[in-house]
Order: C-alpha cells, then sequence, then structure tokens
C-alpha cells in the first residue's frame, strides 16, 4: 500500500481514475439498481422509483407456504460454509504437513494424484456421488454435501498448505525436537504458528466457495430442512406460480451481505494466498 | 557427562558421509570439531542431538548407550548455526518453551528465565521477539534456550560464524565462560581454527569424515600428525617446500639448497618428501640460510607478512617483527630454524 501513495507524488492519477469510473459505471450502476429495486416500487417501464417499500423484504418474517424460513436456511448455509471450512483446513494442515515434511513412500505420486483429482469438475461425479450418499444415508444431510464440497476442494488446499511448509525452515522443527517436543507439539506450536496468514487465507477462500456452491447442495440436499440460500434463491425463480422479480433481488443481496463483510474485513488476508512467503 | 562415539558411521543413500568414526569427548570437556566445509562436522552433530540415526555403530553419553534414544529423551543442548529461534515467540516463550514442554509450573519457568537470561545478559530483551534483536542477542538468546534444561550435553554448530569481528570476540570468551560456570560437555564445531584453539580444551580435526588428530591446541600447532592438519592450523599458513631425501638430509627440487635433518637418518635416498615451515621460523634468525626474492608484503600493524619466492619457484611466508628495509622485489637472504621443520612423506604423514 504504501508505495503506492508514493507513486502518485510524480505520478497523477486523476485521469486514471475518471478512466475506470467511466469503465466501471455500468457495473455499479446495475449493483445499485439491484439495491434500489429492493427497496422500492416503480411504475412499469420507468427507472425512477416512485415509492419507498419494505414488502419485498417480507421474507425476512414470514416464511412463505411450503418454502423453509429464511433463517433456517441461512443458519444451514453458515453452517454448510463453516463445516466446509473446518474440514478443508484441519485435513489440509495436516496432510501437506505429512507431504512437505515425512518420508512419504511414493510423495511425487501422491502429490500428481491430489492435482489431478482437483483437476475433475465436479459434476462429472455428481451421479456417482448421489448414490453412494444414498447408500451410506447421507443423501439429504448437511453433513453429507459437507463431505463431499470439502472432499472436492481438498486438493487445492494440500498443495497451497504444502507449498507453506516448504518455506519453513527445518532448524525451527530440529530445535523443537532436541528441546523436547514431540513432532506433534512441535507441528502445532512451532511450525502452524509460521503459516497462520495460510490458514487464514484458505479458512477464507473455502468459506466464501462454500457460501456460492449451488449444484452439489441443490442435487444432494434439496430437503427444505437443510436448504442453502443458493438452492433457496433458485427454487424462487423455479416457482412459476407467484414469480417475484424483486422479491428474487432482495434474497439475492440478502446472500451477498456476508460475503461482502467477509471481503471488507479480510481482503489483506486473502491476498496471501497468491503471495506464498510468511509474512504478516 | 562423557560423550563417547563407537566406530560412529553415517551416509545417506549410496554416499557415505561419515566411517567408523571414534571419538571420546571427557565430561565437563569442550572439544572443536574443526574441518574444511562438507567435512562431516554438522552430521556427526546431528548424530549425537538424535536428529540424524546412525547408520552404525553407538553412541554413549556417561555410561548409557543412546544409539536409538530420540532427541527428546536425550537432554542435549543445541545452538543451531542460524539459531533456529521461534519468529512467533517473544525471547521470554523461546528460552521457556523447553521447561514449557516438560509441563513445568509457569511460575518456576518464569524464574529460570530470569536466572539464565541475567546470566547471558539479555535480561532486558526478555518482552522482544527475534527479528527485533541483533545478531549478537539472537545468539545469545539460543543459548540461553540451549541451556534452560541444564542439558548433559551442549552443542555447539558455528554459533560464532554470523557475528562481526569484535562479536565474535566477546562471544568466544563468554561461551567459554559458561561452559566452565556450569560445567557442560561442549562440542563446538567451526571451522575457524582461531575460534577453535582459543576456546576449546581440545581439538579433533576433521577430514572427509574421518578425524585425522585430537590434541591440545598448542600439542596440535607444534606437533602436528599429518600435513593436513599442519596446514589447517596457524595463521599465516605454513609454508610447504617439495624435495627429497639424500644422505640424511632434505634436498630442494632443484638441489639448490640442503636441509640436513636428524629425523632423515633412516630414511632412504631418493624418497619424495614435503618439508613444512610456519612463517615464524623463517626470518633473520635462524641456523640456515636461503635466497630469494619478496614477492609479497603486507602490514598487519604490529608484524609484517612477506612472501619470498626461492629460485625454483616455491613459495616461503615469513612473518617479523614490523621494519621497512624490505620493498617487494628486493632479494633477501634469511635464515630457516632447520630443528622447526615438519618434514612429511609423501602421502602427507609425518615422519
Ligand atoms: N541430508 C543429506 N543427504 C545427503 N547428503 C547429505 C545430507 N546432509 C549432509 N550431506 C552430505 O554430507 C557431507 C557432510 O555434510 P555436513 O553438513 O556434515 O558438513 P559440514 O562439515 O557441517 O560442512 P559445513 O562446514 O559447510 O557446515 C556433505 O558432503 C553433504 O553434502
Ligand atoms: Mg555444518
Amino acid at each position: 500500500m504504501a508505495d503506492k501513495t508514493e507513486t502518485s507524488v510524480n505520478f497523477s492519477s486523476v485521469p486514471v481514475m475518471l478512466l475506470l469510473t467511466l469503465v466501471s459505471l455500468p457495473l455499479v450502476l446495475m449493483y445499485a439498481y439491484l439495491f434500489i429495486d429492493t427497496i422500492t416500487n416503480s411504475e412499469a417501464g420507468s427507472l425512477i422509483p416512485n415509492e419507498l417499500t419494505l414488502e419485498h423484504w417480507r421474507f425476512l418474517w414470514e416464511t412463505r407456504p411450503g418454502k423453509a424460513s429464511i433463517w433456517l436456511v441461512t443458519l444451514n448455509t453458515f453452517i454448510f460454509a463453516g463445516g466446509i471450512t473446518a474440514v478443508i483446513l484441519i485435513v489440509s494442515s495436516m496432510a501437506g504437513y505429512v507431504l512437505s515434511r515425512l518420508n512419504v513412500p511414493a510423495r511425487g505420486l501422491l502429490l500428481a494424484g491430489v492435482m489431478v483429482l482437483h483437476a475433475f469438475p465436479s459434476v462429472t461425479l455428481i451421479i456417482s456421488i448421489f448414490i453412494v450418499l444414498q447408500y451410506v444415508g447421507l443423501y439429504n444431510s448437511l453433513i453429507g454435501v459437507i463431505l463431499v464440497k470439502a472432499a472436492i476442494d481438498m486438493p487445492l488446499g494440500i498443495w497451497l498448505m504444502k507449498g507453506f511448509y516448504d518455506t519453513v525452515p527445518w532448524e525451527i522443527e530440529m530445535a523443537g525436537l532436541v528441546d523436547g517436543a514431540s513432532r506433534f507439539t512441535v507441528w502445532r506450536r512451532l511450525v502452524l504458528p509460521q503459516i497462520k496468514p495460510a490458514i487464514m487465507a484458505l479458512g477464507l477462500f473455502s468459506f466464501l466457495t462454500g457460501w456460492s456452491e449451488f449444484i452439489l447442495p441443490q442435487v444432494l440436499a434439496p430437503g427444505s430442512q437443510v436448504q442453502v440460500l443458493s438452492v433457496y434463491l433458485a427454487s424462487l425463480i423455479a416457482d412459476d406460480n407467484n414469480f417475484d422479480f424483486a422479491t428474487f433481488k432482495a434474497v439475492g443481496v440478502f446472500y451477498v451481505v456476508p460475503v461482502l463483510i467477509l471481503y471488507v474485513f479480510f481482503q489483506k488476508h486473502l491476498m496471501n494466498i497468491y503471495g506464498g512467503g510468511t509474512k504478516g | 557427562m562423557r560423550i563417547l562415539l563407537d566406530k560412529f558411521s553415517k551416509s545417506f543413500g549410496n554416499t557415505k558421509v561419515i566411517e567408523a568414526m571414534d571419538l571420546e569427548v571427557g565430561s565437563g570437556e569442550m572439544l572443536a570439531l574443526l574441518g574444511p566445509s562438507g567435512c562431516g562436522k554438522s552430521t556427526t552433530l546431528f548424530a549425537i542431538c538424535g536428529i540424524h540415526r546412525p547408520t552404525s555403530g553407538r553412541i554413549l553419553f556417561g555410561e548409557r548407550d543412546v544409539t536409538s534414544l530420540p532427541s527428546q529423551e536425550r537432554n542435549v543442548g543445541v545452538v543451531f548455526q542460524s539459531y533456529a529461534l521461534y519468529p512467533h515467540m517473544t525471547v521470554e516463550e523461546n528460552i521457556g518453551f523447553p521447561l514449557t514442554v516438560r509441563r513445568l509450573p509457569a511460575g518456576d519457568i518464569k524464574k529460570r528465565v530470569a536466572d539464565i537470561s541475567a546470566l547471558v545478559h539479555i535480561d532486558k530483551l526478555l518482552g522482544r521477539r527475534p527479528a527485533q534483536l541483533s545478531g549478537g542477542q539472537q545468539q545469545r538468546v539460543a543459548l540461553a534456550r540451549a541451556l534452560i534444561r541444564r542439558p548433559d550435553v551442549l552443542l555447539l554448530d558455528e554459533p560464532l560464524a554470523n557475528l562481526d569481528a569484535k562479536l565474535r570476540l566477546e562471544m568466544r570468551s563468554e561461551i567459554r565462560r559458561l561452559q566452565k560456570e556450569t560445567g557442560i560437555t561442549a562440542i563446538l564445531v567451526t571451522h575457524d581454527q582461531v575460534e577453535a584453539m582459543s576456546m576449546c580444551d581440545r581439538i579433533a580435526i576433521m577430514k572427509e569424515g574421518e578425524i585425522v588428530q585430537i590434541a591440545t591446541p598448542s600439542e596440535m600447532y607444534n606437533d602436528p600428525r599429518t600435513a593436513f592438519v599442519a596446514g589447517f592450523l596457524g595463521n599465516p599458513p605454513i609454508s610447504f617446500l617439495k624435495g627429497k631425501a639424500l644422505g640424511g638430509a632434505f634436498v630442494s627440487g632443484d638441489g639448490n639448497f640442503r636441509l640436513p635433518l636428524g629425523s632423515l637418518r633412516n630414511v632412504g635416498d631418493g624418497r619424495a618428501l614435503t618439508i613444512g615451515i610456519r612463517p615464524e621460523h623463517f626470518g633473520p634468525s635462524g641456523d640456515l640460510a636461503i635466497e630469494g626474492k619478496v614477492a609479497f608484503a603486507e602490514t598487519q600493524g604490529r608484524e609484517n607478512l612477506y612472501d619470498v619466492v626461492l629460485a625454483d619457484g616455491s613459495v616461503l611466508r615469513s612473518i617479523q617483527p614490523v621494519r621497512d628495509d624490505v620493498k617487494l622485489g628486493d632479494c633477501v637472504r634469511w635464515n630457516l630454524s632447520s630443528e622447526a621443520a615438519f618434514v612429511f612423506a609423501e602421502d602427507g604423514r609425518r615422519l
């Protein structure tokens, strides 16, 4: 950040800002109208709203017949995204360490295999996963879809963690062992703190992908008790009988707000995922 | 506590680094492992502290066989070359870590950290993190962390390599003082011969995974067993002349000078020899005159250093009290002290 303000001393940023504003204006307008439309009514064909209203946000306090309560759905989404984050963090922080540091037979093959898994689009697996989940009785449950989504996102996490562990100096671990700590303590107390920025970044990343995941919950957990926001949103459009465009938009806004908040607060940490160092 | 390496060998895959090394370090002794880069000093150290498992052989602490004991159960303090401080912990947490993992009460830890940090003069820095310390301070933190749990054995892997000359001098005496005060058996790895000679009771010189000689610093200097040892100790280094034996004397390659030596009485004529002459044994005083041309002159303040090229092209170094009558390119006639010359056979062994 610091060097950006420094460049402005001998380089005026005004023209660039103008250009960027102009180019992004349509996008900004779209977002603005997305929000404005949810709290106003306007005459058909007119862009200028003529009355303020909260009727499109009714879904917050009224549960429509045949639909799940929005709060239950929101809770489900948090459980879904949070569960994915927890599973991915726990497994890949351990697997990454093992792959980076311990004597794993056929490590190269294993790493390549993990990468190939990552290359599979999840849609291609969905039928077989569906059958497996039905078979083990996890179909239409949050746990089932959390496990599936976490497993599909895991390869990236493992690779990322391994890369970060590779940058932690060996001597720290040797010192820990000589100081009398067990291998597990060395990992948890000495090595893990060195890659905290990576953990933060991977956690946020997993949470966000979990939050926006649609196809897996749609297919594997469609029941109204385990619905997540993306599926709920889709069900609004699918509902031909009482199609309400403004409510759809309001739910959409409601859906992105947590994401926006996360971005605003943790943007710096998210950048770390591409930084690759142990800074911060 | 005594350390004994018994036929210790270590290989990494197919590369044999150390083969059948025997080494004994007496209780309370400080031993220097000295040798060129890559000769296996760190490997030896890592085997003693349990990070590397020996390929074969035994390691004993006192009478206890620790060969297959993991690091955690050996009670060895190690100062790594890079210090290996834990970056996310304060100095206090760093030093206390060995006690924390032993689950000592927090009060005890605090007290012992205070004691040990006073000993190494870092008691004012306890709240800082390693990144906020100078190299010398980091080194002392590493030392304190190695000493706090009162180890039986202290291992130092080039602990002074990263310090400036003045600090190095200070830390040298400080480490020696601490080692004597605590009575710990210590091994110091270094490739700086001055460090080894000034800090340690005995020196072990290593070459390609073998210990060539173990002796006290002065024995090692005055009575080297091989040409390698003679060449390794001493600054400025010893100079070597090649020649052969002839009638109980050393004769230089071109036959220009004869050096009668008692030790050559039983050596057959024509045998190839090398003699080593330390710079302090070549100068105005001595019993055998040699002529040559000054090819290099340098003053070190109190002393002057000269390289003299002889007629056959070999070089003798000389160190003398400061004088300004000899200049580069001058022809000089200086003397050797013949009894101080070391004679080595072709394979480097001393005769
Ligand atoms: N993990 C390893 N795998 C393979 N070879 C190794 C390994 N560790 C060390 N070696 C080899 O063993 C030899 C001795 O290494 P070591 O680190 O003990 O040298 P050193 O005497 O400490 O040198 P330096 O003074 O440069 O630190 C070197 O030739 C090195 O290449
Ligand atoms: Mg080394």
